[in-house]
């Protein structure tokens, strides 16, 4: 039925449309749903080769410049570094290493305003260049005759992240456990985005380099063959690559259509082998990975001459006087870039970093050139006019046509701004990849992705609270047990000390028989012994009762009263207490027993009491309890959730209600 | 904060609205032709109702009226119940039915955007139903009339009523192909005798089929623009022409060629104008096909079994009330996902 509608749709288009005939030249291509085509602005780009800047007077080293944990300091302030020195070494698993670009003094290590969307500081390192670029003793590595894990682990210490902008570590995408199935290797150049050409530029450029590049991957992922994509509004870099690669049997070059999002991975992958990576999947789950061409040439540069990651081709277009691209020390302040492309021009209201699709205001011109930054492009109200006011969805499902996962985003959109997420959830809301196509082709102009940022964030917030909620639960069920065992335990001991004072009453009795001795160190042995195991087993008991209660709190979310109520119960208290009761009888007192009756009496009502509360407290619903009771960090992890989400609501709200007013 | 695109290339809402009505001049022209200039005093009409009803809800619930105004599907609402109704209804009729369909079937349910009915044609089964006498006498077109009326003797009979001279109200109307067809059918008549009568065309009404066709030209146009999908035409046609193909070929005696039911009627105006309201319509490409097929079927079946002429009209609306079901059993499958 499907395959009916889909050809009688294409027939169909091809009749009417005229855009759709130039690509029918192009073979093996296996198209996506949706996409869009918008004005590229590539040309103002491409017209000077890449340059290089000044040595700015001060470079600002934001530490978190990848996706992952925040590397760790190595330096101090005051400290002088040489170039390609590690300042920072990677944490964890999923983290990557800062390097001095060039060599100079700390002179700051301080929470500074990053190029992020949210606008927020972070750390950075400030480093003031002594300009004479002098390079610390640099470790190539022959990489043909050197073991892969070697190889790979080395690539830690490289701070190479991928430098498509996704920013994520490489040696993680080369990491193998030995068992790598990786068959073929595809070549992200597509740079579908408008505006963009740095990787254009250095495809034209260093095709040889990349090539090298490919060479080492391709031999670190055992993959039998590569194919380099690239977009067909890129003839120029397409006939080096092709005339670079010509030699090699396993690499080629597949041209396909210009069709922004055609550079997202899992489109990209699905263009060039048919292949549909499934959604809970990842692409090496299907023998394939992907690598960003700027990303090969670094992986080539760190292993052939030892240089770790501390630059990258950007790209500096739109209101500037010479648009061009710029291999740019990271760490660079932004108006040094714009200063060396002629200066922006008079107009400009503010820069955006990234392409016009997916890119984000910066918050000012001082903020640093990172690992991520592909390209920036000047703004002005003429380039990118503000939005006209939002009018009602006419539900004409072109965001449908468009969506390049065939989502439905007009669905959606009525269930984000409903606040109706679960169903958002039902609708694969989190298979969005933002790519903007909807809002793109939106004739009501409805700011459609920023609804499903909002419904995305919103629903993280929620299961990160109540995943809050849960340890929360779990700690406070241990602090109950914790505090029971403890009283038992008090309990234990107050038994202990009566039936050592007993024990010396009885052994002063016997005081004149020889073997004193030997009899009273006898009883008071036989006294301790059940003394102890009695303890145990209270101890055991309490920690079985705690893991019930945990085990139930995991089953059923609502828990009910009567659950909770049975779980605590079936061990009971009564056991340990009347081993110490029987502890005690052989030889009583009866004035000292009746005291000590009392005593538990006390014990027992306090832990009914206990249990009367959690009781009550299963009944009342046990997220209220469990939030009074959580722990400072716990709880300001709640606040801060409770914050954001707070923020995404206020951003959207205001968004709205703005483009209400201006109607 | 993350504002981007930065970047959109698409119509406006009053753009997409505005071609359509483009696409509904020639059908208006070829109109004026046929019945004469009448159908323009009711599509003014009809306008000045529509944009007067809808700037007064706007205002009572507190919208921003020029925006609204200005996108334009009001017009588009009020056209297309001027096209529905016979050319030359009196005044009253075309303002209750448009205040009708602009207040209570879009404004009382939300505006643009939220109508769960098509609202031209809530307004025209409402007057179908409270006037049906009114509703089904259409005047007979002017290459076929006894006396043909000049455009002033139209406006004429529309706000007053009566014509001129010792013309009767009767002697200008005559029942349309559709109904014409239904009537001589209950009299035992079979369908080769009664096609033989003059107000029958080549293919459906004389003259009415050249204004059907004129919408067939502006609903290509509208194909070619992209602003509506192909699915919908294509299948309510497809799905008409083969239901009057299966009861044709049974007894061709009792029921009319498809071609007959492809060009009579409002089978046209709905293909393309109708049943393409997105509003009202279903959003996934399946569930297009389906509705789009259920309104064929069930056009046929009213005009052949229901009690009214033309069944585009309630068969719209009642598959406007399955929409919601239509696209939920018929999500597309999404990228990744089996």
């Amino acid at each position: 039925m499907s395959d009916i509608i889909n050809f009688a749709s294409n027939l169909i288009r091809n009749t009417f449309s005229k855009k759709a005939t130039a690509n029918n030249s192009l073979k093996d291509i296996f198209k996506f749903n949706g996409g869009v085509h918008p004005a590229e602005h590539k040309a103002e780009s491409t017209t000077h080769p890449i340059s290089k800047l000044m040595m700015p007077e001060q470079l600002i080293l934001p530490l978190r410049q990848h996706v992952g944990h925040m590397p760790k300091v190595k330096v101090q302030v005051g400290d002088y570094v040489l170039k390609g020195q590690m300042l920072a070494e990677p944490e964890g698993s999923v983290s990557a290493a800062i390097h001095a670009p060039t060599s100079g003094t700390i002179t700051a290590i301080s929470e500074q305003v990053i190029p992020h969307p949210s606008g927020l500081p972070d750390m950075c390192i400030n480093l003031v260049p002594d300009n004479k670029d002098q390079w610390t003793a640099l470790q190539p590595v022959d990489w043909r005759n050197t073991d892969k894990k070697t190889l790979v682990d080395a690539l830690r210490a490289s701070g190479i992240v991928g430098l498509g902008g996704a920013t994520f570590p490489t040696h993680i995408k080369l990491h193998s456990n030995g068992k790598s199935n990786v068959h073929t290797l595809v070549i992200n150049a597509a740079e579908c985005e408008p505006y963009i050409t740095c990787d254009d530029m250095l495809m034209r450029e260093r095709a040889d380099e990349i090539l090298k590049g490919i060479e080492i991957v391709q031999y670190l992922l055992g993959a039998e063959k590569c194919i380099v994509g690239i977009e067909d509004n890129k003839p120029v870099a397409a006939g080096i690559m092709t005339k670079a690669l010509a030699a090699s049997s396993t690499i080629a070059v597949k041209i396909v259509p210009t069709l922004y999002p055609s550079g997202d991975a899992r489109r990209l992958i699905h263009l060039l082998l048919g292949t549909e990576i499934p959604n809970d999947k990842r692409s090496t789950d299907v023998g394939i990975q992907v690598f960003n061409v700027a990303t090969v040439l670094a992986i080539y540069r760190y292993f052939e001459f030892g240089e770790p990651s501390i630059s990258r081709v950007v790209t500096m277009t739109g209101n500037v006087a010479v648009p061009q691209n710029f291999e740019v020390l990271f760490g660079t302040p932004l108006n040094a870039l714009v200063s060396a492309a002629g200066g922006a021009k008079t107009n400009t209201t503010h820069f955006i970093m990234g392409g016009p699709m997916m890119g984000f205001d910066l918050p000012n011109d001082l903020v640093p050139i990172t690992k991520a930054a592909n390209c920036i492009i000047a703004a002005t109200p003429d380039l990118f006019a503000a939005p006209p006011p939002a009018m009602p969805c006419i539900r004409c499902a072109r965001c449908a046509d468009a969506c390049p996962v065939n989502l439905q985003p007009q669905e959606l959109y009525w269930f984000a701004k409903s606040d109706n997420f679960e169903k958002a959830r039902d609708y694969n809301l989190f298979d969005c990849i933002e790519c903007g196509c909807c809002t793109y082709v939106c004739p009501s102009d409805i700011p459609l992705v920023q609804y499903y940022r909002y419904a995305k964030s919103e629903i993280i917030a929620v299961d990160k609270a109540k995943e809050a909620a849960d340890l929360a639960r779990e700690r406070n069920d241990f602090r109950l047990a914790r505090i029971e065992r403890e009283k038992l335990e008090r309990a234990q001991k107050h038994a202990e000390r009566a039936q050592a004072g007993k024990n010396e009453v009885k052994s002063a009795e016997i005081k004149p028989v020889d073997d004193v001795k030997e009899a009273s160190a006898e009883s008071i042995k036989t006294a301790e012994a059940p003394a102890s195991t009695d303890k145990q087993a209270a101890i055991a008991a309490a920690i079985a009762r705690a893991k019930a209660q945990q085990l139930a709190a995991a089953n059923s979310s609502d828990i009910s009263a009567e659950k909770v109520t049975v779980l605590p119960t079936a061990p009971e208290t009564k056991t340990p207490e009347a081993k110490i009761t029987e502890a005690k009888t052989p030889e009583t007192e009866a004035a000292e027993l009746k005291a000590k009756q009392d005593k538990q009496a006390l014990i027992a009502a306090a832990i009914e009491r206990a249990k009367a509360q959690k009781l009550a407290a299963a009944q009342a619903g046990d997220a209220p309890k469990n939030i009074t009771n959580v722990s400072a960090t716990v709880q300001a992890e709640i606040n801060a959730t409770d914050a954001l989400r707070e923020k995404a609501k206020l951003a959207v709200e205001a968004q709205v209600s703005k483009s209400k007013e201006s109607d | 904060m993350n504002r981007s695109p930065y970047i959109t290339d698409a119509p406006t809402v009053s753009t997409i609205m505005f071609k359509v009505l483009l696409a509904l001049v020639p059908g208006i022209t070829a109109y004026v032709w046929i019945y004469g200039g009448g159908i323009l005093v009711s599509v003014t009409l009809a306008t000045l109702t529509a944009l007067t009803a809808e700037a007064i809800l706007l205002k009572i619930r507190q919208r921003p009226v020029k925006p609204y105004l200005m996108d334009m599907s009001a017009v588009v609402t009020a056209w297309l119940l001027a096209l529905a109704l016979p050319p030359l209804a009196p005044w009253w009729l075309v303002i209750v039915g448009t205040f009708f369909a602009i207040v209570i079937a879009k404004q009382l349910y939300g505006g643009l955007g939220y109508n769960p009915f098509n609202p031209a044609m809530v307004g025209y089964a409402a007057l179908l139903i409270s006037f049906p006498l009114i509703m089904t006498k259409w005047p007979a077109p002017l290459l076929l009339a006894e006396h043909p009326l000049s455009f002033m003797d139209q406006l004429h009979f529309v706000f007053s009523h009566s014509l001129p001279g010792d013309i009767k109200v009767d002697a200008i109307t005559s029942a349309t192909p559709l109904d014409y067809l239904k009537t001589q059918l209950m009299l035992k008549h079979e369908v080769s005798s009664i096609t033989q009568s003059p107000i029958f065309g080549a293919f459906g009404a004389k003259g009415g089929e050249l204004v059907t066709g004129a919408y067939l030209l502006g609903g290509l146009y509208l194909l070619q623009q992209r602003i509506i999908s192909w699915h919908l035409p294509t299948v309510f046609l497809a799905s008409l022409a083969t239901i009057s193909l299966a009861f044709y070929a049974i007894e061709p005696n009792h029921f009319a060629n498809p071609l007959f039911h492809l060009m009579s009627g409002a089978s046209m105006l709905c293909a393309f104008f109708i049943i393409t309201d997105p509003v009202s319509g279903p959003t996934t490409p399946r569930g297009k096909i389906y509705f789009a097929a259920g309104v064929g079927v069930l056009t046929y079946l009213i005009r052949v079994y229901g009690g009214y002429p033309d069944g585009v009209a309630f068969a719209v609306l009642l598959m406007n009330m399955c929409v919601p079901l239509i696209d939920a059993l018929t999500q597309p499958r999404v990228f990744g996902h089996k």
